[in-house]
């Protein structure tokens, strides 16, 4: 049945058993962004220092597209620098669109989601997340400490 | 139905009855969104363009003269059906969003002021809320809201001191979308009059399911869907009561809507042309008159009769595997627009694998966001029936339900 491939079970273990679902206080960065159609919410934290993403976590409800996709994000750019973080975002929205097949070995557990690709309507749900962390970065600059 | 066609005859009129989904076939339950249409409305939109089409109320020529002709058909067809004392109080609309712009904009600009309330419900589809916000900013009236019951009802307990005489316009929903309940119109309509207010009506969901007669419920201004009712979509309408209707503005001003342009002012028609300006969607309002022909030959008692008894089934049924329902549980007091959440399985996420079954809900917030905050939930699930709908896909619908379930176990 199709509708196993969208719903893998490594999606919905993120979903039932969040990574990094909690607030940072203190965040040096935070963006939040919602999905007004599905009512999806999600608010990320951030604390980057040299450039790179020390801590990401999150906090939100909705599908288990969108929460699963956000608990996996904060796993994924956790260490990274904001300019390969940047990239991860544009890889997965291109994923999204049908454009990039990543593997397992590059892509970790994001590459789960590709399965939304086949429902058009829930790839919103999947890259909330991901708009919601460019948001958050609007505020560092590639490269530079993180802001007051 | 008990009173009418078996439903399985109904069903054969519906063409897209007979697809399938994937290898599934089509349950279709949203028909609060938009109903199917049967072929005798397929084939008078079908038949217009290919026998009749031309622009109403233009051509002299003898199509002009059938396309005005089945234009106007459908008018006075749409008339009979509301039980409107004269088709030229019948206004042309693509919808109820246009029929509550029309409200808001050529009533409401026009007569409200500062210090003038609007009272709507927390009800209220964004069609009749937005448009009033609209008018407000621009009048400085103020918007009040009746308040919600917990299961889903008019709280109208203090009505006496949201319904005074600075209550200008009561607007409110015959039937809500998002919870099915059904408004006591008659009292409510009572109460508006009583303190000078007039009450205009969406009845988007309560016209493809209730009989409604204008003129017994005294009710001032009426506006339907034709889409929500087995027409065409951008096919619908405004009832106003003939003092009101004159009263008003025009809101699109364009051909057809004059009777004389100068350089700085223009001469109106008289209604309900003043309020068509530009081309209208001709086939769509003859399809529609068809939709009521359709519903007429059915009878609407008939129709009503069906939807309670598809609608206890469903709400024994939704209930008996757990799910939580909103909204009234009682038939008698509302409609066939039913809203759920099964267990913790996200709207979305259900509405996904229910379409792996075939079954077409909805899901989301159903354009109630007050509704939705009101209940704490960001979105629900909502099966919808209408006349062609089954206890048989009620079982499909809770099967693939339980499938949901399994998968979020």
């Amino acid at each position: 049945m199709a509708v196993d491939e969208l719903y893998k079970e490594i999606i919905l273990d993120h979903y039932k058993s969040p990574r990094n679902k909690r607030e940072l206080p203190g965040a040096a960065l935070t963006g939040s962004g919602n999905n007004p159609l599905c009512g999806d919410e999600i608010t990320v934290f951030a604390n980057v220092e040299d450039g790179k993403v020390t801590e990401l976590t999150y906090r939100g409800a909705g599908c288990s597209i969108s929460q699963s996709s956000a608990s996996m994000m904060t796993e994924a750019v956790q260490g990274q620098t904001v300019d390969e973080a940047r990239e991860l975002a544009g890889q997965f929205r291109s994923m999204m669109a049908g454009e990039l097949d990543p593997d397992e070995a590059t892509f970790g557990d994001l590459v789960a989601l590709k399965g939304v690709v086949k429902y058009p309507i829930r790839i919103k749900c999947a890259v909330l997340a991901w708009d919601t962390l460019q948001e958050a970065f609007e505020g560092a600059p590639s490269g530079a400490a993180s802001p007051a | 139905m008990r009173n009418g066609p078996d439903v399985e005859t109904i069903r054969k009129d519906f063409p897209i009855l007979e697809r399938a989904v994937g290898d599934r076939p089509l349950v279709y339950l949203d028909s609060a969104a938009t109903s199917q249409k049967p072929r005798q409305v397929i084939d008078a939109v079908s038949d217009f363009y290919a026998h009749h089409n031309a622009n109403a109320h233009r051509g002299i020529y003898q199509l002009g003269e059938e396309a005005t002709e089945a234009f106007e058909g459908a008018r006075a067809k749409l008339a009979r059906f509301f039980g409107a004392p004269d088709p030229t109080t019948i206004v042309f609309t693509r919808g109820v969003t246009e029929s509550m712009n029309l409200v808001a904009q050529g009533w409401g600009r026009k007569f409200l002021r500062e210090g003038d309330e609007i009272l709507i419900t927390e009800m209220e589809h964004h069609s009749n809320i937005v448009p009033w916000q609209m008018t407000v900013a621009v009048t400085g009236a103020t918007l009040r809201y009746i308040p919600l019951t917990d299961d889903g009802q008019l709280d109208l307990s203090d009505l006496g001191s949201l319904l005074t005489e600075r209550t200008k316009i009561l607007s409110v929903t015959g039937m809500s979308n998002a919870l099915g309940t059904i408004t006591p119109l008659r009292q409510l309509i009572e109460s508006a009059h009583a303190v000078g207010a007039i009450v205009a009506v969406d009845a988007a969901q309560l016209a493809p399911h209730r009989a409604i007669d204008v003129q017994a419920l005294d009710v001032d201004l009426l506006g339907w869907s034709g889409h929500k009712m087995l027409g065409p979509t951008a096919s619908g309408g405004l009832y106003g009561k003939a003092e009101i209707l004159d009263a008003m503005d025009p809101m699109l001003g364009g051909g057809e809507m004059i009777e004389e342009v100068f350089h700085h002012r223009s001469t109106f028609k008289p209604i309900p042309y003043k309020f068509e300006g530009g081309t209208m969607p001709i086939a769509q309002q003859v399809g529609l008159g068809a939709a009521v022909d359709y519903l007429e030959a059915l009878g609407m008692d008939a129709v009503r009769e069906h939807e309670e008894e598809i609608t206890r089934y469903a709400l024994d049924r939704l209930l008996e595997a757990g799910a939580t329902v909103y909204g009234p549980k009682d038939t008698s007091i509302r409609g066939g627009a039913v809203s759920f959440w099964y267990h913790d399985v996200h709207p979305h996420d259900l509405a996904t694998i229910l379409n792996e079954e075939g079954v077409a809900i909805r899901a989301g917030h159903h354009c109630a966001q007050l509704v939705m905050r009101r209940f704490g939930t960001p979105a629900t699930a909502r099966a919808s029936f209408y006349v062609y709908n089954t206890n048989h896909e009620v079982d499909v619908l809770v099967e693939a339900l339980a499938k949901a379930g399994d998968i979020f176990a």
